[in-house]
């Protein structure tokens, strides 16, 4: 809480509707009930500051960029200091805090690795030449239609014009095997994603009603016995993180699906998201059943408005029908759900810089501990998982952990989803059961296009293996023994015509552009490794070994001091590359 | 009250106090009130930045604080929120009392105060219920002609609902500089020896006699409005003026820099030049408290403090303490050591109060809260504890003090329409004495605070420069027109002398009980500087 130094207000008629349709008029901050008295306050201005995020959106969305006037405004509703309103926006990739100078809507295009290597510029150049304006920027999410592409709109809603809305979607894995059996997948393509009463014909709200009846602790005891962990990246055991919210009591708690799916090759999310949202509804629902939590929060990425729409959907159909809000399936329980969308900033996919983006202010990590189960959002208890996760969630509770254990490995039990892109006949998004080798998933996706020269597993956080790696079983304990990571199951495919210095600079300047900046090892190390990659293709892609010794260091130095996984795996896919003699040959 | 016990508080009540502004350290313990949940309500005719961090701001009229008391108390009487018990056990006067508020319903405090009636209700009904209230307030109170009745009326609420003498609930009045209350520990009261001890008591003189080995004269001083009129009438001729600046900061100033430089022996000693060190005969040279002495201060929460010389006075400069010696010592009286720790256990000595302060525990625990009457005692965080005694601790139970609501003494007219009220801001000090000698980024110099509607109606635009008159004097100063101010209402700051002598206009009228002048409250006119000067009230 600070003084407000607000400038004088120029905001616009339409800038002032924007923020009204956030925050009502008779809502903001700070009210004049008469010209002699006006409430205000700390919690007032607690209580509201989560709606900057919104507000902003609103602001863009509206004027194109976000004015000082139309700041201004936002944060005298708010009470906000303007300075910090500005800092917050001028954080996230698709807020602008400079004038456009045009009226437009403004195409992003996608720039990382499987666009990368399908012609994203060769896309961008063609669409400014048709007079369109374009933004080069970071993974869209759509890895299996690269090179991808995503509009936000003036004067047309935000959208992404590969996108079918109207069509069930088709599913690579079911087409080439109408009988498989598909646990995660098992409702996409074949449930209408805007009904729930389709959703509920196939199945759908058992597993919660299954968790009500045999109530949290026995809820949680299922899920440890099903050894389920994260699937997010981090692979967090899933019961933990569980019971520790649900062990804290007499605070407010809140449970979070972590669906800023902003990771390189990963865009797994997005196909449960739009075509099976209930899923995510009632599997985060589990969660804050299962942990006393009341208030859950889904926080999408900026980058995609059609999961965005269907969950919107999704979750006022179930505040209709009672599945949302005060007596959930009429058990007592109270249970409502939030949705935010964020702005397009990568580090945001970490826990906790999520829950200061949501609590609207810059996303920028926290040092750990203490731990979400006892600070998150507001300080307050809070589960994060990942939509692939309750989709795991359900499961278990439904079938019981002895029927998940069916598929799987003793260490790395059940199934789990991979995104397969890059040089790869059918590129999409895979259910197979944990074990499964890389070779039998990339049989799956149609086999190899051309002669494999490298495989990104984990996306750019993650490392590059070779192709004499296809033996290898895809589980937690086997990709770390071969020194790599599961991460968020990507798997991109790269054939022997990918010009790898390219591909490895662009991720390098990947890192550079989504560090918060927040602490130095980070902040100076992206920038250092760029630079040395720089001047390594301009030395005809040879890298001197003084030039090795350093990359090693830095990478050391991002390891040991950063304050979160960005900062510690920014090194991996270029070292990875070195050490495969993908670039950096010595001369 | 211990600083630290707002950080505990549920209802804080700021009355009159811009505390964000003056008193920015104090306000960095409420805000972390506010953080843990605190309500605040703040009560100032002007929305202060203070205001901005309240709950709920209640913008009454000038001089109209008893009207809003006194209808606070009968609402919370009325609710039934009183504290019987508290009132039975450890109050007297409440039947009076209950009898002289019956008349100050909402309507009738709202049509005095200009505050909506269900704002009143709801801070009468927030203090009383609140776990913890506070009731805080600084010169809004304290700075009008009925300062002492401002106070009395603020009591009455504590004692009604027995916020007061318990850890987080209390009266809490903010001092205005690091040693004020230190001053008072000392002795500087001209009816008080050092301990609050009376000068008329015979036993304590006593004890004093006894100490410094002379007789004292039993009979009590004056305090400085008193000593103005002794001036005035020729009966008091010489004055020593340690460390203040009275031709600046007095009410009505050109009267009181005409008594100042008529006196037949001015002694002024100061780190500064100041404008009353320019009225002197004599300026001695003193050194700074901060950083060039030794010794200890006492903050608003009754704390005392070691304060240690790093550096040595520039020049001629001295410490007080050697000044006062030496003066006395050409006066042919022994003062004995001037040495602070020496001093100090010979105070220990002498007030009971003090006594178990060594500067070892001073030291080692981080300052001592007095009364600390023994080495074994740990100092007292709060004071009044014995309310909540069950024999009081041998004392008469707490009085109710009825008083009525009289506005400020300079009402206002047709040829002087509008309110001025003066007051602080964050980075300047009182006459500017100890601030104007650096620069500050969100510094704007003096100006006259007005409310865009009254400045439409008077034609003057932002930053205009305009003749301020009041009936005692006019000014030329610049006009800020600023959305926070109420219409009708003016003010400014006094720290800039200099520029703008704003002390030309304020009200001199004052309590006869405290000493205090009527700064708050003065009725002026706005011309635009070619308008013609008025034939009055120059």
């Amino acid at each position: 809480m600070a003084d407000l130094k607000l400038h004088v207000d120029t905001s616009t008629d339409a800038e002032r509707a924007a923020v009204a349709s956030v925050i009502a008029p008779d809502d903001h901050a700070v009210i004049h009930e008469s010209e002699r008295s006006v409430r205000g306050g700390t919690a007032r201005r607690r209580d509201r500051r989560h709606l900057l995020l919104p507000g902003l959106h609103a602001l863009q969305a509206t004027a194109g960029w976000i004015s000082p006037g139309g700041l201004n405004h936002l944060c005298d509703a708010l009470q906000v200091p303007p300075a910090e309103g500005f800092g917050v926006a001028s954080f996230y990739e698709l807020f602008r805090t400079t004038d456009p100078g045009h009226e437009q809507s403004v195409h992003h295009v996608c720039m990382d690795t499987a666009c990368h290597i399908a012609g994203a510029e060769d896309l961008a150049q063609r669409l400014e030449a048709q007079g369109e304006k374009v933004h080069r920027g970071p993974c869209l999410g759509q890895c299996e239609k690269a090179p991808a592409r995503f509009v936000q709109g003036r004067d047309e809603p935000d959208h992404v014009p590969a996108d079918r809305p109207d069509e069930l979607v088709a599913l690579p894995q079911r087409a080439a095997d109408p009988d498989v059996q598909l646990r995660l997948l098992r409702n996409v393509g074949v449930v209408d994603p805007t009904s729930l009463a389709s959703y509920r014909d196939h199945g759908g709200y058992l597993a919660l009603q299954r968790g009500i009846d045999i109530g949290p602790q026995a809820v949680i005891d299922e899920i440890r016995g099903a050894g389920l962990s994260g699937r997010g990246g981090a692979a967090f055991p899933t019961a933990i993180k569980w019971q520790g919210v649900a062990d804290e009591r007499g605070r407010p708690k809140h449970v979070i699906a972590n669906a800023d799916e902003s990771e390189p090759g990963t865009f797994k999310d997005r196909i449960v998201m739009e075509n099976d949202p209930f899923c995510v509804i009632e599997g985060l629902t589990l969660a804050g059943l299962a942990t006393g939590a009341e208030n859950g929060w889904i926080y999408i990425r900026g980058e995609y408005p059609l999961a965005t729409l269907r969950l919107a959907n999704a979750i006022e159909q179930c505040r209709t029908a009672g599945l949302l809000g005060d007596d959930v399936l009429g058990s007592g329980l109270r249970f409502d759900i939030e949705l935010r969308r964020g702005a397009g900033a990568y580090i945001c996919g970490e826990e906790t810089a999520l829950m200061e983006s949501i609590a609207g202010f810059r996303g920028e990590p926290r040092n750990k501990p203490p731990f979400p189960s006892t600070h998150g959002l507001f300080g307050e208890p809070t589960a994060v998982n990942n939509p692939e996760t309750l989709a795991n969630a359900l499961f278990i509770v439904e079938h019981g952990a002895d029927t998940y254990r069916l598929a799987g490995t003793e260490a790395s039990p059940g199934t789990r989803l991979f995104c397969l892109s890059g040089h790869v006949a059918v590129p999409g998004i895979y259910e197979v059961p944990m074990g499964t080798t890389l070779g039998e998933v990339v049989e799956l996706a149609g086999g190899a296009t051309g002669a494999t020269a490298a495989i990104l597993m984990g996306g750019a956080a993650g490392s590059f293996i070779g192709p004499d790696q296809m033996d290898m079983p895809l589980t937690q304990e086997d990709t770390r023994e071969r020194g790599t990571t599961l991460g968020s199951g990507v798997i991109t495919l790269f054939d022997d015509t990918v010009g790898f210095t390219s591909l490895v600079l662009r991720i390098a300047r990947f890192f550079e552009g989504e560090s918060c900046g927040q602490c130095v090892p980070c902040r100076v190390g992206v920038v250092r490794q760029r630079e040395v990659l720089v001047e390594m293709s301009e030395r005809g892609g040879t890298l001197t070994d003084d030039r090795n010794a350093l990359i090693d260091d830095m990478a050391r130095a991002m390891g040991d001091a950063s304050i979160c996984g960005l900062g510690h795996t920014a090194s991996g896919a270029v070292q990875s590359a070195i050490r495969l003699g993908l670039i950096g040959a010595r001369s | 009250m211990s600083y630290e016990e707002i950080e505990h508080a549920d209802v804080i009540l700021l009355w009159g106090s811009n505390a964000r502004e003056a008193h920015p350290i104090f306000f960095h313990h409420l805000m972390k009130g506010l953080d843990n949940g605190a309500t605040m309500y703040c009560v100032d005719p002007r929305r202060t930045s203070s205001s901005k961090f309240a709950d709920l701001w209640l913008g009454i009229d000038v001089g109209t604080d008893i009207a809003l008391a006194n209808a606070i108390a009968r609402e919370i009487i009325h609710a039934g929120l009183a504290n019987a018990e508290f009132i039975a056990h450890s109050t007297q006067g409440y039947e009076e009392f209950a009898a002289s508020v019956e008349a100050y319903t909402l309507d009738a405090a709202a049509e005095i105060t200009g505050v909506p009636p269900e704002a009143i209700r709801e801070v009468a009904h927030a203090y009383a219920a609140g776990g913890r209230s506070q009731i805080l307030w600084t010169l809004g109170i304290t700075e009008h002609h009925n300062a002492v009745d401002n106070v009395l009326s603020l009591c009455n609420l504590a004692l009604l609902t027995g916020h007061v003498g318990r850890w987080g609930s209390g009266l809490v009045p903010l001092r205005g500089q690091n040693n004020v209350q230190g001053g008072g520990d000392m002795g500087a009261l001209p009816n008080k020896l050092p301990g609050f001890q009376d000068i008329g008591n015979d036993e304590h003189r006593a004890k004093f006699e006894a100490a410094y080995g002379m007789q004292l004269n039993p009979l009590e001083g004056i305090h400085l409005t008193l000593m103005f009129e002794a001036m005035e009438r020729g009966e008091m001729t010489a004055a020593y003026v340690v460390g203040e600046n009275p031709a600046d900061s007095e009410a009505d100033i050109e009267h009181a820099r005409t008594v100042l430089g008529g006196l037949d022996c001015l002694v002024v000693q100061d780190i500064f030049m100041t404008r009353t060190a320019e009225l002197a005969d004599v300026v001695f040279p003193a050194s700074v408290a901060w950083a060039e002495c030794d010794g200890t201060v006492t903050s608003s929460e009754r704390r005392v403090q070691r304060v240690r010389g790093a550096v040595a006075p520039p020049g001629e400069a001295r410490h007080d303490l050697d000044i006062m010696c030496a003066l006395a010592e050409r006066m042919g009286v022994d003062l004995g050591t001037s040495v602070p720790q020496e001093l100090w256990d010979e105070l220990r000595s002498l007030s009971p109060l003090h006594a178990g302060m060594s500067y070892e525990r001073l030291e080692s625990e981080g300052g001592l809260q007095w009364p600390c009457p023994s080495l074994d005692h740990p100092g007292s965080p709060f004071l009044h504890g014995w309310l909540w005694a069950d024999d009081l601790d041998g004392r008469d139970p707490a009085p109710f003090s009825p008083v009525e609501h009289e506005g400020p003494k300079e009402a206002l007219t047709e040829e002087f329409p509008l309110r001025l009220t003066t007051g602080r801001s964050l980075d300047s000090y009182n006459t500017g004495v100890q601030s104007n000698g650096y620069t500050s980024p969100i510094r704007y110099g003096e100006a006259l605070d007005l409310n865009p509607s009254d400045a439409a109606d008077l034609g003057i635009a932002d930053g205009e420069r305009v003749r301020v008159s009041s009936p005692r004097g006019s000014v030329e100063m610049a006009v800020r027109v600023q959305p926070d101010i109420p219409v009708g209402l003016t003010f400014t700051t006094y720290h800039f002398p200099d520029l703008v002598d704003i002390n030309l206009l304020t009200n001199d009228a004052w309590d006869r009980r405290s000493g205090t002048s009527e700064f708050k409250a003065a009725a002026i006119r706005i011309d635009k500087l070619d308008a013609p000067i008025p034939a009055t009230g120059t």
